[in-house]
């Protein structure tokens, strides 16, 4: 009991809250005075979030189509109009025969070939079973996959009398959920909300402590009475608020640009959200202690955030698709339980029931990122 | 008469295999205006960081007002004031914010805080600067502001160094009137410089040459000692290889 009080003694001895708000304050007014971080803070992420998100586009559109109509009937007819009205095809009619398409692929005229049979219209009068073939360069084996639902989905809806209530039945191999539009914004989106956000959080707090020691205040500061986590805390509160302001307008452009729905808790994002913030923010700081310049600072901060994030989060590649040491590897990866967390309140509407694990994790890191930033910053001047 | 404010006895410090400071054994008093000098890269500032409790000596002892700089950094810290050589205000804050962050990280309770800053803003003529920004004051003026910035949570005991480094002529004489206000006023000053005639406005001084002290005593005894007409000339009697700083 006596042992724990003292402890507890110790720790209010530790910090000071009045030394953290000077701190953090005058950390407040370095970042509202200082344009270039205020750039960082606010155009940056816009800048990148517009470029990734139209660059980071799998979504295919204009898919050229070749049709070997060997029927040439009203209804093959018909269903050549229903790919054309679709904004994902570009029929055309192609004279060679099956063997052909192999050449048309290799020239890239064509990714997807359609081949209807010469007793189409019959088979469709007689039962409501047509047989067409569907041909796909799978050389892009993502885009085919792609290509090969989107055609599913043009015959699918395919009514061959207009108003009859037949419906055009086809063997889905499988339905799409919580993004039937196939809409890869809606995926990559949130994707880039979490590597823009780890890479500002990071950068701006990675060069907090190397701009005092290039400045020489750290010296002034280190002769004060202030303490380890009272420098690391105060440097760190004050952008807990900015990082989440840059969320906020990341997720808005996201919604508004890319049409990203936003099927869960607002509240339950804006705290995850600030979570993930700070543990960008502690991840920066941490760099900023074994840091001598803001050079290298911002340097580390970037290798430590950009590769990891696009690699080894699930932001592109699936982690279920890696080695197996890989696997392991992204356990450490803050980004990976993000997207977990922001895929799943956007596209799915998860509650804090699904997603307490990811959001345990992510307080694990951003404490042992800051306590290892508080025990590696040295109280004394390194010559 | 006067109690004791710092005593170091055989202070060492070695980076590697270099020691740049050498069994340096010093006393000095309240009230004194000591002057450490030495030619750059003589272990200056190596020493006064020490003392300051920022830099761990390999061997020796030192006590700065009565605590020991090894164990008890945090006692003086809290009863120092420092100014570097190296300019050490936040040059994107305003004056007012440099004192006011100052304060705050010495737990200053508001009011006296703000008796204080105005009462050193008038002292130091810094008042039409309150508002400006420190990094665009001229470097007298940021000079004055630093010393007025330390001088805040009123410690009795200043380490000073070579605070007046690149200032003019004029306003490096203002600021050694300055400094002999204070220690009229009961404090302590430590100051290094490289500047050979401020000695002459130190009540005692000692030579550091290559991290051990050469000489030490009165500017004037100094000078019978070694029958120099200034301080410049016993400097380059007394330091090897006759090297001038």
């Amino acid at each position: 009991m006596r042992f724990v009080r003292t402890k507890i003694q110790q720790m209010k001895g530790a910090v000071n809250p009045g030394r953290i708000r000077a701190l953090a304050k005058k950390e407040f007014f370095h970042i509202i005075y200082d344009p270039r971080t205020l750039v960082v803070l606010f155009l940056l992420p816009l800048v990148q979030l517009i470029m990734l998100g139209y660059a980071m586009n799998l979504e295919i559109q204009h898919v050229d189509l070749a049709v070997v109509d060997y029927s040439n009937s009203r209804l093959s007819r018909k269903l050549t109009r229903a790919f054309a009205a679709s904004p994902f095809f570009r029929p055309f009619v192609f004279e060679g025969g099956p063997e052909e398409i192999e050449d048309l692929f290799l020239r890239r005229k064509a990714q997807a070939a359609l081949i209807i049979p010469h007793d189409f219209d019959r088979q469709m009068l007689r039962n409501p079973f047509g047989k067409v073939q569907i041909i796909v360069d799978a050389a892009d084996p993502n885009a085919a996959g792609i290509i090969r639902s989107y055609c599913q989905r043009v015959i699918a809806s395919f009514q061959p009398e207009a108003g009859a209530k037949r419906p055009w039945l086809v063997d889905l191999a499988g339905s799409i959920y919580f993004n039937p539009d196939l809409k890869s914004s809606y995926f990559f989106v949130p994707g880039i909300m979490a590597l823009i956000l780890m890479m500002i959080s990071s950068l701006l707090t990675s060069v907090a402590i190397a701009r005092e020691k290039e400045m020489g205040t750290m010296e002034q500061l280190l002769v004060s009475p202030v303490r380890a986590p009272e420098i690391i805390i105060g440097k760190v509160l004050p952008y807990i608020g900015f990082g989440l302001m840059d969320a906020g307008i990341i997720l808005l452009v996201g919604m508004v640009l890319f049409g990203v729905p936003f099927q869960g808790s607002f509240l339950l994002l804006v705290l995850l959200t600030l979570l993930y913030v700070l543990v960008g923010l502690s991840l920066g700081i941490f760099i900023s202690t074994l840091a001598r310049t803001q050079q290298v600072a911002m340097m580390m901060a970037n290798v430590a955030t950009v590769l990891p994030v696009i690699l080894l989060s699930g932001l592109i590649f699936p982690i279920a698709s890696m080695p197996q040491l890989l696997q392991y590897l992204t356990y450490l990866i803050p980004a990976k339980y993000y997207l977990l967390i922001v895929r799943g309140i956007l596209l799915k509407g998860s509650g804090l029931m699904h997603l307490w694990v990811p959001a345990l994790f992510l307080g694990i890191l951003a404490l042992w990122f800051m306590g290892n930033a508080i025990r590696r910053f040295k109280m004394t001047v390194e010559d | 008469m006067n109690k004791i404010v710092v005593e170091t006895r055989d202070l060492v410090k070695q980076f590697g295999h270099f020691t740049a400071v050498d069994r340096v054994s010093l006393q000095i008093w309240q009230g004194e205006i000591f002057g450490f000098l030495g030619a750059n890269g003589a272990g200056k500032t190596t020493f006064i960081r020490m003392l300051c409790g920022i830099l761990q000596p390999t061997s020796g002892e030192a006590h700065v007002l009565g605590y020991d700089v090894g164990q008890e950094s945090e006692q003086i810290k809290r009863h120092i004031g420092y100014v570097s050589q190296r300019f050490s205000l936040y040059p994107d804050l305003t004056v007012a914010e440099n004192f006011d962050f100052f304060g705050g990280v010495y737990r200053m309770p508001r009011p006296l805080l703000e008796e204080r800053k105005e009462m050193l803003l008038e002292r130091f003529g810094l008042r039409p600067f309150a508002g400006m920004l420190t990094g665009k004051l001229p470097l007298g003026f940021k000079q004055r502001a630093a010393l007025a910035c330390a001088l805040l949570h009123d410690p009795p005991l200043l380490f000073l160094d070579e605070p007046t480094s690149g200032v003019d002529p004029k306003a490096r004489r203002h600021f050694w009137e300055e400094i002999n206000r204070l220690a009229a006023e009961g404090k302590t000053l430590f100051v290094t410089t490289h500047y050979l005639e401020e000695a002459e406005y130190c009540n005692r001084i000692a030579i550091i040459d290559r991290g051990r002290i050469v000489a030490e005593g009165p500017p004037g005894a100094l000078k019978q000692e070694f029958g120099s007409p200034t301080i410049q000339d016993v400097f380059v009697s007394i330091v090897s290889g006759g090297e001038e700083p």
